[in-house]
């Protein structure tokens, strides 16, 4: 039984750790939202120094091709701090998209880039409200060209490229497109999560390139379900500093001439966010282990995991709002940079209803299977 | 990452199966719903089945060799129960015997004794009962008053225990006792051994919500006992009775009833609006929660048994198996009558589906949130253990046990 990190993961763990909390200290992400710059290019840069942007890509495209356990671990630490960097967007969807459905040419063109840092990627696929459903989707490709409106899209006035899901007429499709070409506009959309902004991409006649082996929503499923266990890391890493927050603070705080920490309101509030953490913790462990082997079990997985870190999250950020009392809704403390950030993540690639509704599906199939 | 036993686990969980296979019939080949209280003839198959154990090298499987245990790891301990639950066994008396009255006896007490009470313990042959709780003190165990008074070399038990599990058919108990009411309350405790037949002692059955008696009442009237019984020091008790209560939480685990699986098959099989219940929008969010919540649990344990793997002991980490469980089944139970509609209160056989498993599990659920460290208490654990926030203020410290406020003067 070793169902915990390799010692690789583990190492690369403390550095990431070391080097975030560092570099992303309490404050920083304020102090970023301030200069209204779309991402931390400096610390976007680090992070293709170090090699965590080609993490999941093989060394013959750019990357150090290091597998999935250790990008989970730098995802749950990018979440931890809550880096204002388009990470998620261009490792979880668009770099995988291409790893999985590009064909050599379209790897070769993008991917040395993105783990570079020269090239950011985004992932394009809701129109406005709704759960991902293939009856969403309104934007088309026809003979080779782009038309429709994707809103919104995370980091899509960063990005240099877009993964696209779109109607063809047989079926649904990933293609990719470049975002400097005239055709496309970018409008900016506030949110509550203001350090990664979101944005609508107009497409108009614009030209595409079909993924060749991401045709059909199955496709699309299979990517978001890999998207959702390196989500569910992030959002467990935004969950323990959340929690951390609050009980670093219930224990300097006092009130009634004692540590807010030493009453039970309080007490058993934060150890009911740590079990909901490591319930999270755990299903994004087996996630995690599916995810590296690619196993039969990932889309069960991915939605348990999903779904439990979606809960974790927001619960974390809202009582870690709770416990610190009026001070943590005030724009001079970090609770909100959490706050925000849980529920920005709770909604993109599909919100808690959406998993579940998804894990309830797979788990009928599952039983009609063994039946 | 990978869930595979190492070559020794992998040839130790042979073993077991092996061991299993040939005495007794995997669950799934004859599952039976109902949990009854004991009666003679359970613990009779209970003894045999213990018997049994201990002859194959199971029944006690961290214990030293030297006294009759395997000499084994947790990790090994955990396989065994791993493989067990999958077939039909008599449900444990023993877990007190093995679990928490002999490593006390074998950390307090002397070689004689472990060397009369170790086997009999092991096999079955004598069984023992945990004597903590009373009715002035559940949580706050260490407010306890039965009173211990010394006469020359043997002591006199006064007072009354409750919530004592098994007491009926018990031969020795675990005692903590009262020494001194004039010092600090944890500072005037002692810890004994007693024979359950020891003249003064009066057992009575509770019945509990289900109808069922699984606990007792014990009565202590002028018991004597010979200071010989004392494990520990004069005044130690409370420092024993935790040592003690460390073991009880690897013992305790998992609350048994109705899971995922169960209210799923329930919930196909009740029709809602004139289709099964397990297509009912509302219904599938429930079940979901409960999947997510019983997989976390799973993958919980499989991280614990990496660190026992790995050497480590796991730490109060563990209390959320119990503290997760436990409300998941009352939620379960709940559900699953809701599912029922009208009839849903029913525990008639023939009218409750499942042989009004769900309806039993009602009753008997909100015990497993009491038992072994209350959801409040298990909260406090995680809290001030785990999370490292501040102990709680409390009202009687070092206040002498005589000067406590308590319920009747205060």
């Amino acid at each position: 039984m070793n169902f915990d990190f390799s010692d690789d993961a583990t190492a690369i763990r403390a550095h990431a750790r070391r080097f975030l909390r560092e570099r992303v200290p309490a404050g920083a992400v304020r102090k970023h939202v301030e200069t209204s710059a779309p991402f931390d290019a400096s610390l976007w840069a680090s992070f293709a120094e170090m090699g965590w942007l080609g993490v999941t890509v093989p060394e013959a495209f750019g990357g150090v091709g290091l597998g999935y356990e250790t990008a989970c671990v730098l995802a749950e630490e990018v979440g931890a701090v809550a880096a204002p960097v388009p990470f998620a967007s261009t490792l979880y969807l668009a770099a995988e998209a291409l790893l999985r459905y590009g064909d050599k040419a379209q790897r070769l063109r993008w991917l040395p880039d993105v783990c570079a840092g020269k090239s950011i990627g985004c992932f394009a696929l809701a129109e406005g409200q709704g759960d991902p459903a293939p009856e969403r989707l309104g934007a088309r490709v026809v003979n080779g060209r782009l038309t429709g409106e994707k809103f919104p899209v995370a980091d899509g006035a960063a990005a240099d490229f877009a993964i696209v899901v779109a109607l063809t007429d047989a079926a649904p499709a990933l293609f990719v497109a470049e975002l400097a070409h005239p055709s496309v506009t970018c409008r900016g959309l506030r949110t509550v999560d203001p350090a990664h902004p979101q944005a609508a991409l107009q497409f108009t006649d614009t030209p595409v390139e079909a993924l060749p082996g991401g045709s059909g929503w199955s496709a699309v499923e299979a990517l978001l379900d890999r998207a959702a266990i390196l989500f569910a890391f992030e959002q467990i890493g935004g969950a323990q500093a959340a929690l951390d927050m609050a009980v670093a603070f219930a224990k300097g705080r006092y009130a009634f001439g004692r540590p807010i920490g030493s009453f039970q309101a309080i007490k058993h509030k934060l150890a009911d966010i740590y079990v909901a953490i490591e319930i999270a913790r755990s299903n994004a462990y087996f996630g995690a282990w599916a995810l590296e082997r690619d196993a039969a079990e990932l889309p069960c997985a991915a939605a348990t995991a999903r779904s439990a870190a979606i809960h974790a999250y927001q619960l974390a950020a809202q009582e870690n709002i709770q416990t610190h009392g009026g001070m943590g809704f005030t724009w001079e403390s970090d609770c909100h940079v959490y706050y925000g950030r849980s529920k920005a993540l709770a909604l993109t690639i599909g919100g808690a209803r959406h998993w579940k509704r998804a894990l309830m599906s797979r788990l009928d199939a599952r039983n009609q299977a063994v039946a | 990452m990978d869930f595979d036993d190492s070559p020794e686990e992998a040839a130790f969980r042979k073993e077991v199966r092996t061991f299993l296979e040939a005495n007794t019939v995997s669950k799934a080949a004859d599952r039976t719903y109902r949990k009854r209280a004991m009666d003679a003839e359970d613990v009779a198959r209970g003894k045999a089945w213990q018997a049994k154990k201990a002859d194959a090298g199971f029944a006690a499987i961290t214990w030293p060799v030297e006294y009759g245990g395997r000499g084994g790891t947790m990790i090994q301990h955990l396989i065994y129960h791993q493989e067990e639950e999958r077939f039909v066994v008599p449900q444990s008396l023993f877990n007190q015997s093995v679990g928490l009255a002999l490593p006390t006896i074998m950390t307090h007490g002397t070689k004689a004794q472990v060397a009369r009470f170790a086997r009999p313990a092991l096999r079955g042959e004598e069984i023992w009962c945990q004597l903590f709780s009373e009715p002035a003190a559940g949580s706050d165990l260490g407010g306890l008053r039965t009173r211990a008074g010394r006469d020359g070399d043997n002591w006199v038990i006064n007072g009354q225990k409750i919530w004592t599990s098994n007491a009926y058919f018990a031969d020795f108990g675990m005692l903590v006792a009262r020494s001194d009411a004039d010092v600090p309350k944890h500072a005037g405790l002692t810890f004994f051994y007693i024979d359950m037949r020891a003249p003064g002692i009066e057992i009575r059955r509770i019945r509990q919500i289900s109808g069922a008696s699984n606990f007792c009442e014990v009565f202590f009237t002028d018991v004597r006992i010979p200071d010989a019984q004392r494990l520990g020091a004069v005044g130690d008790g409370w420092k024993v009775a935790m040592t003690m209560l460390l073991n009880e939480r690897l013992v305790v685990g998992q609350a048994e009833g109705p899971d995922f699986e169960d209210i799923l098959a329930l919930a196909r099989h009740v029709q809602l609006d004139g289709a099964p219940a397990a297509q009912d929008v509302a219904v599938r969010e429930r079940l979901a929660d409960w999947y997510i919540q019983s997989e976390g649990l799973k993958y919980t344990k499989f991280r614990t048994m990496t660190a026992l793997s790995r050497g480590q002991t796991p730490g109060p980490e563990a209390s959320i198996t119990k503290l997760v469980s436990a409300s998941k089944l009352q939620d379960i139970a709940s559900f699953g009558m809701d599912l029922l509609g009208m009839s849903g209160a029913v525990m008639d056989a023939d009218v409750a589906p499942m042989n009004a498993w769900f309806q039993e599990a009602l009753l008997y659920a909100p015990g497993k949130r009491i038992a072994g460290g209350t959801d409040e208490v298990l909260r406090n654990i995680i809290a001030e253990r785990v999370l490292k926030l501040p102990a709680d203020v409390r009202a009687d410290r070092d206040l002498r046990f005589c000067d406590i406020p308590t319920s009747a003067k205060s």
